[in-house]
């Protein structure tokens, strides 16, 4: 099923919110998790795993570190998606 | 002519006794070696300090202090049992056993008596092993002990591994009993992922390298795990594993008292919990905040800690799972052991 980036984005504010803590309203679609949200690297591998389940598609180990941004999950989901 | 065999009962935890080397080791004395701070160790794992085991501390002389107080605590002594099951990856022998050094130095030099390597889930593993062999008339009275020096294995400047490891024992005493004190076991492998935590080099390399021993960059088979895909696996996984022990028991999370998973991170633990939708009623090990990850040791270490500071949960239902290098895993609902 195709997803669109702004369902897909707006489905990472709140798992990043939920999971990290951080206000869906600073979350955008240029912020690095690392960098500029400071999810740490268990965080993330929860926030990736909510991915999965909420979008039903498979982020392997190795393209997680892949995902430095948030844009960068946006198009990897929308991509594994489509 | 058809074969005799035996049957035996069901069976039950006696007791739990466990050995804490003396030396407690802050956050603040490994720091320094791995670039780090004691808000990020905290942050990521819970843990504020662990225990390293002196030179004076081997691994045997720690199994026997766990298992003494255990046989204490049952009002038993060595000549009671009947075999002993020693779960340990940190033995600095492949031969003869760490559990045929524990009956020699205990007394009891002719119980039957062997080792298994199943690392983090060792102690869950020797837990199923002697319900089935109580169940199956095999023996009447078992010694099962959890026991690492992990220090031994483990470089103190690895970023990934040098805070979370520790040294301890832990032993419980398993025996007859008339009510079911031991539910099934569900365990399991995913040896897919037999990567994500080892110990390298093998010792035929640390053989062909041991002029260079002496050296400062030793080769030695310390341990090593890639901590996000052990994370990923442990939470979600195990967590399933879990909760599919409880059902093979006949029980829900509702029915449950506590919960005493492997002390591996207490993120990991928190977000177990989370996933398996404990019940604020259900009292949550964490033993690892202060004692660190002892491996096959850390589920009776936590029981031991848990029931110290929780005396009501004597005789109430615990469910346990350990989970680590192998991948492996086991878990089962036990009835924790009555006050001594």
């Amino acid at each position: 099923m195709a997803l669109s980036p702004a369902d897909v984005l707006a489905g990472i504010k709140e798992i990043v919110e939920e999971v990290a803590g951080i206000p869906a309203a600073s979350i955008e679609l240029g912020k690095n998790f690392t960098d500029d949200l400071e999810v740490d690297s268990l965080s993330m591998v929860e926030v990736v795993v909510a991915c999965e389940e909420r979008f039903g598609v498979k982020i392997p180990d190795e393209k997680v570190t892949e995902l430095a941004t948030v844009g960068d999950a946006v198009n990897f989901i929308v991509n594994a998606a489509a | 002519m058809p074969i005799k065999t035996k049957t035996g009962s069901e069976s039950s935890i006696f007791s739990v006794g466990v050995y804490r080397p003396s030396r407690l080791v802050p956050n603040s004395e490994i720091v320094d070696a791995i670039d780090s701070s004691d808000e990020w160790i905290i942050q990521r794992t819970g843990i504020e300090s662990r225990r390293f085991a002196s030179a004076d501390e081997s691994v045997v002389d720690m199994a026997i202090g766990a298992a003494e107080q255990a046989l204490s605590r049952a009002k038993l002594t060595i000549k009671d049992i009947d075999s002993v099951i020693v779960a340990t990856i940190t033995y600095p022998h492949q031969a003869p056993s760490a559990a045929t050094a524990v009956i020699q130095r205990m007394g009891n030099p002719t119980a039957a008596a062997f080792d298994i390597g199943a690392a983090c889930a060792g102690f869950c593993y020797g837990v199923a092993m002697a319900h089935d062999f109580v169940r199956a008339g095999s023996s009447k009275k078992v010694l099962v002990i959890g026991v690492e020096k992990i220090s031994d294995f483990t470089d103190p400047t690895d970023r990934a591994t040098a805070f979370i490891f520790a040294d301890g024992a832990g032993a419980v005493v398993i025996g007859e009993s008339d009510d079911a004190g031991i539910g099934p076991v569900e365990w399991g492998s995913d040896s897919e992922n037999r990567d994500a935590i080892l110990m390298n080099p093998s010792w035929i390399d640390v053989r062909d390298t041991q002029t260079q021993l002496t050296k400062a960059d030793v080769k030695w088979p310390n341990i090593a795990q890639e901590g996000q895909k052990v994370f990923r696996w442990a939470v979600f996984a195990m967590s399933k594993a879990a909760l599919k022990a409880l059902d093979s028991a006949g029980l829900s999370v509702n029915d449950l008292d506590a919960f005493i998973p492997h002390q591996a991170n207490v993120r990991i633990i928190e977000t177990m919990a989370k996933e398996m939708e404990l019940p604020d009623s259900v009292v949550i090990a964490d033993d690892i905040r202060t004692n660190g990850n002892t491996s096959a040791a850390s589920i009776p270490l936590a029981m031991d800690a848990l029931l110290l500071k929780h005396p009501e949960l004597h005789g109430k239902l615990a469910l346990l799972i350990g989970y680590g290098a192998g991948l492996v895993f086991a878990g089962q609902v036990v009835k924790l052991p009555p006050k001594p």
